[in-house]
């Protein structure tokens, strides 16, 4: 570095539009209205519009597959980000809400979208009184008892030979067509997305987030964690089971596989390429490694080298992610400054 | 008397899985979940060293354990150290790292049931009515040999006293002159090494197959937690707990149930005692 270099440097400022869109003066015009909705209008109606432009059957499964991974990943950032509670184990929420949804369906001959929303409350219930015993962890052993339940759950279904044992649950149903099938899961990830976008922001967002930062100050002001992790834990179980029983319904299969640990880690990769801690930004890191590994399918396992070669890479080197890269690329403007 | 017999050979080989992670652990408080794949690593170079270069056995064994303990230094160094402190990235680079070795294994055509290592002595002898083959008592012989001489080195030489000192309170061994970054290099060099040494020892005894990197993982982070981090004895004893659970249950239960013994052990450890057994952490620090 010479000497010229060491007498600049680069301060970021937030931009005049940025700082007015803050407040109420955002209805001032429609400059300001439109600064606030484009990003929020290209992601609703381009998802909307995806299954219309993607050709063929093939690419629209895709997109269901995308959407049932961004709901994983969603709830990780959200556990993960908001709560402190770091969740290695998608895949336990997955099985949970796919077995419970094949069952439902195969024994009583229920709707596939009633057995989906079925799946997600009771499947919810479940993760949540299982994992109520580790609550009072943190950090990497919370981490690593998650990683171990979806791993315990499936052995547990194959040794005792339980609910369909190594074959699975074949004979399901599924939707009714793919145009509800797309809309389902399209809908029901943007329905979960502003949502949890307006939880974190409410009172209980606060706590939790309070939770994460300093759980002894949350004790101390008379508040017990355990019930508000509980909670949180039951609304990301909730989201997870939700994505099992829709991928159960397109697959028409439960096996053990949805324990595998591609929806654990391909979830936690997604964030951490997309963004986290921002809840869209998961969204994003699907919408580009799905179908990067699909297009990869043909190299066969040289694909999960591909992605874990990325994810290491962002999270060493760029670990804020792209979308906290795009929000400040928006909401600020960079100059060099002589100091 | 199998069980006993049996029991001992397994817990030895669950403690020989279990140093290597438990010294990183212990030392540079990396969850190193690039343990299992630096462990089926080892075996590789060893296989491809001996069968495709041609290398005399005992060399091409030196050979794998001094490159794999580059490697896992190299990791270190010049990935893992940038997210030292931050436990979550440290949790998912290593699996990164992790699964990029192991699927590039698996990748390069290094599956199935063809690579297997040599035994050091064949045949086989009986004790007390049961036979037992020489590989498996070396197995034990050798186990008990480097928990030893891991604990002389801890003890009383100046890279051991240091990585100790760092373990115990790294503040003050950085103010009493011990590069902390560079001694967490070493542990990870050193628990590489010890990852490949368990490798070396124990894949005679079976198949080289990228599965069992997966399974040594768990089986070492099972160990660690329930003997408590950053205790030698505790994790050796849970060796043995854990060795002698598995193997009643693969007798009275059967073998499926084998992995969930580890599996259940360490959630139930957590639960119950989340330092372990015989932690020296404070329970503060893990649970609320």
């Amino acid at each position: 570095m010479n000497t010229q270099n060491r007498k600049r440097r680069k301060e970021r400022i937030d931009r005049g539009i940025k700082v007015r869109t803050d407040s109420l003066y955002a209805l001032m015009s429609w400059r300001e209205i439109t600064y606030l909705i484009t990003p929020r209008f290209i992601l609703i109606v381009g998802m909307l519009l995806l299954p219309f432009i993607v050709p063929g059957m093939y690419w629209q499964r895709v997109i269901s597959i995308v959407c049932i991974y961004a709901l994983l990943a969603m709830s990780f950032d959200f556990l993960a980000h908001y709560v402190g509670l770091v969740s290695l184990g998608g895949a336990f929420f997955v099985g949970t809400g796919g077995y419970i949804s094949a069952l439902l369906n195969t024994s009583l001959g229920m709707n596939p979208l009633v057995t989906i929303i079925c799946a997600t409350l009771l499947g919810g219930m479940f993760c949540t009184l299982l994992l109520l015993p580790c609550l009072p962890l943190r950090g990497v052993y919370f981490a690593i008892v998650t990683l171990m339940y979806p791993l315990l759950l499936a052995r547990v279904i194959e040794a005792l030979d339980i609910i369909g044992g190594t074959d699975g649950i074949i004979g399901i149903d599924s939707f009714p067509n793919t145009w509800v099938e797309q809309y389902w899961v399209i809908g029901v990830m943007l329905l979960f997305l502003f949502a949890l976008r307006r939880l974190v922001n409410t009172d209980l967002g606060l706590v939790l987030r309070a939770v994460k930062d300093n759980d002894q100050a949350v004790r101390a002001s008379g508040m017990n964690i355990i019930h508000y992790k509980a909670l949180a834990v039951l609304i990301a179980a909730s989201i997870g089971c939700m994505a099992g029983a829709c991928l159960v319904h397109i697959y028409m299969w439960a096996g053990i596989s949805t324990f595998a640990l591609d929806f654990s880690v391909l979830p936690i990769a997604a964030t951490v390429i997309g963004g986290s801690g921002t809840l869209v930004g998961p969204v994003i890191g699907c919408l580009i490694l799905v179908p990067v590994s699909e297009l990869l399918r043909d190299f066969g396992t040289l694909r999960i080298v591909f992605y874990s070669l990325i994810l290491l890479g962002f999270i060493v080197f760029r670990s804020e992610g792209l979308m906290l890269y795009g929000q400040r690329k928006y909401a600020q403007f960079e100059r060099w400054t002589t100091i | 008397m199998e069980i006993i017999i049996y029991g001992t050979i397994n817990s030895v080989a669950l403690a020989l899985y279990a140093l290597g992670f438990a010294l990183v652990y212990g030392i540079s408080r990396l969850p190193n979940f690039a343990h299992g794949a630096l462990y089926v690593l080892s075996g590789f170079i060893a296989w491809s060293a001996f069968n495709s270069l041609g290398i005399n056995y005992f060399f091409s064994i030196l050979l794998s354990l001094i490159i794999t303990g580059i490697i896992g230094a190299v990791i270190y160094q010049f990935f893992l150290i940038r997210v030292r402190g931050m436990e979550i990235s440290e949790i998912i680079a290593s699996y990164a790292i992790a699964l990029a070795i192991l699927e590039g294994l698996r990748w390069g055509g290094f599956k199935g049931m063809t690579y297997t290592l040599p035994a050091f002595v064949e045949g086989s002898t009986t004790i007390a009515g049961i036979s037992v083959d020489y590989q498996r008592l070396l197995v034990v012989a050798i186990g008990a040999a480097l928990v030893t001489s891991l604990w002389l080195f801890t003890r009383y030489t100046r890279i051991g006293l240091a990585l100790k000192g760092m373990a115990q309170d790294e503040r003050a061994a950085m103010m009493l002159g011990i590069d902390s970054d560079l001694m967490a290099v070493v542990a990870m060099g050193i628990g590489s090494m010890l990852a490949a040494f368990a490798a070396i020892l124990l894949l005679p005894l079976g198949n080289i197959v990228v599965e069992s990197g997966y399974n040594v993982l768990i089986l070492a982070i099972a160990v660690c937690i329930v003997g408590g981090i950053g205790s030698w004895m505790g994790a050796v004893l849970a060796a043995f707990l854990i060795g002698f659970a598995q193997i009643l249950t693969v007798v009275y239960l059967g073998s499926h149930y084998q992995m969930m013994v580890a599996l259940a052990a360490i959630i139930l450890t957590l639960i119950l005692k989340p330092s372990g057994l015989f932690g020296q952490q404070k329970e503060l620090e893990e649970r609320v």
